[in-house]
């Protein structure tokens, strides 16, 4: 049995959502002959720390009691190099100002010969190519498939899976709080604003909702699909983006009449006419990219395989744990 | 632009040939020439339809140089209905100008608006609307489409275009 260790970085919905995926699948983990012990998990408030393997119950309820999984006062930055351990799983939040603290953390990760996983989009938005570079300078691994699409597998299916073509574009909805907010006015004809009141009152939607609505954490996805996938070079700042504030309940009757829907379509195409762009596009009603609810889907344009089309859960622990556990399991695999 | 033309040729020799040199030399495509040999005038001429993608020439100099030659030209429709497409625009669309909107589409002589559907739920309130733009292809539609992007633009629309869908 090979044992693996890890840190988790961040103890929120993720961080929590991969401590009780790795509790569900010890036996399945156990099949493959892993054994994956947690030997830290950090947040804002401090850090516990075991060698032997994290209790993680012990650690998701005395987070919910406390409001921290703190047992010390070692911060993360003290874990990420002092504790001896193979995988830096980041799952703090995402910030699309300097990507800090997770660009930091992961940066010293690599530092001290740590592979990465995470699910913060922030640093990959604005610093892919570093964060690659200093993986690569140590000869680690640096996977990212719950930055996009949460459960929805788009990065490993375009690199691994897919492994072959070329892929010529993808586009889809990479943000489920808009295609929430989009579906139900055109089912209800309700205004944006009455809809966004709804999805915050849910908790799809956050108080402050401009990171999504704006269309930033889109455009954000794509910055990563098209530095991994399309070898692009572009941050943020590259990207066109509109969002769907300004979408009326009348707009999606207009579209529903010519048999189409509105959704926020992020696409990203490299090559001669190269696209980065986040708009709201029409789209046939019987199109596969015309999912509704939360649902994100993908259509990747392939030269060998033809089109290919996700779709799945974008948000959510347990389904972002899902492509943190992947990406895990792909290390371990692969590496330690 | 398309152009559907109905001729009415003499019954002599080298007549079709003297009939379509003045729209293939206008830089027109020729997409077909139906003769109806069957079906002679009272006069005995014989009708053609001549139907044609006119991208550059004009129209009333082939005409010309088709009477010149003594051809009849009997009937002359433009279609420009080969390509369409249907695009949102949200914002100020009848304070702003719609009328002007669709005279920069309708001006290029390639393209027109075929329908729009406005939709206004109060004064203060962004309208919205549906716009069928129709041209002789695609390129043409497209160009079409930069241009309503262009005005919406200057207008502070928003412009709602379909995803591309694969053949």
């Amino acid at each position: 049995m090979k044992t693996v260790k890890l840190s988790i970085i961040g103890f929120g919905a993720v961080g929590q959502g991969v401590a009780r995926a790795i509790l569900q699948k010890k036996d399945y983990l156990a099949d493959m002959d892993i054994n994956l012990v947690v030997v830290a998990i950090s947040d804002r408030g401090g850090a516990c720390v075991e060698p032997d393997g994290v209790d993680l119950e012990a650690a998701i309820g005395r987070k919910k009691e406390t409001g921290s999984v703190a047992t010390s006062d070692l911060t993360s930055l003290d874990v990420i190099k002092d504790i001896d351990h193979n995988i830096v799983v980041d799952a703090t939040p995402t910030n699309i100002e300097d990507g800090e603290p997770g660009l930091t953390y992961m940066l010293e990760a690599f530092r001290h010969s740590r592979h990465v996983v995470t699910s913060n989009k922030g640093p990959l938005a604005l610093k892919y190519n570093l964060l690659c570079e200093e993986a690569k300078k140590s000869d680690l691994q640096f996977r990212f498939e719950a930055t996009v699409g949460g459960a929805m597998p788009i990065l490993n299916l375009a690199r691994e899976a897919l492994a072959g073509n070329r892929i010529i574009s993808i586009e889809g909805i990479l943000n489920g709080t808009c295609n929430y907010i989009l579906s139900r006015m055109t089912e209800e004809g309700l205004s944006y604003k009455q809809v966004l009141g709804e999805a915050q009152e849910l908790g799809i939607a956050e108080t402050d909702p401009s990171y999504d609505v704006e269309g930033i954490d889109t455009a954000c996805k794509l910055v990563i699909l098209a530095n991994s996938i399309f070898g692009m070079n572009v941050t943020y700042d590259d990207v066109d983006v509109t969002g769907i504030t300004k979408i009326t309940p009348e707009s999606l009757l207009l579209a529903g009449a010519e048999g189409m829907v509105i959704k926020l379509i992020g696409e990203v195409r490299n090559g001669d006419n190269a696209i980065i762009k986040v708009v709201p596009k029409l789209v046939p009603k019987n199109h596969p990219l015309a999912v509704g609810g939360t649902l994100n889907v993908a259509l990747l344009r392939t030269d060998l395989a033809g089109p290919i089309c996700v779709k799945g859960k974008g948000a959510g622990s347990m389904e972002t744990a899902s492509a943190v556990l992947s990406d895990i399991i792909a290390i371990c695999k692969n590496e330690c | 632009m398309i152009v559907s033309m109905d001729l009415e040729l003499k019954d002599v020799p080298g007549q079709l040939v003297r009939a379509l040199i003045p729209v293939s030399e206008s830089g027109a495509n020729i997409m077909s020439v139906i003769h109806h040999h069957d079906q002679r005038t009272p006069s005995g001429a014989i009708p053609v339809q001549v139907v044609f993608q006119l991208t550059s020439g004009r129209l009333d100099e082939i005409i010309d140089n088709l009477e010149r030659n003594d051809m009849r030209v009997v009937s002359v429709n433009k279609k420009y209905r080969l390509e369409s497409v249907t695009l949102i625009l949200i914002g100020h669309i009848v304070h702003s100008g719609m009328g002007d909107t669709i005279d920069q589409i309708d001006s290029t002589g390639f393209a027109e608006v075929v329908n729009v559907s406005i939709s206004m739920p109060a004064i203060d309130e962004p309208s919205s609307a549906s716009v069928v733009i129709s041209a002789s292809d695609k390129t043409e539609l497209t160009k079409a489409v930069d241009i309503l992007k262009r005005v919406a633009a200057e207008k502070d629309l928003l412009v709602i275009e379909p995803i591309e869908i694969d053949s």
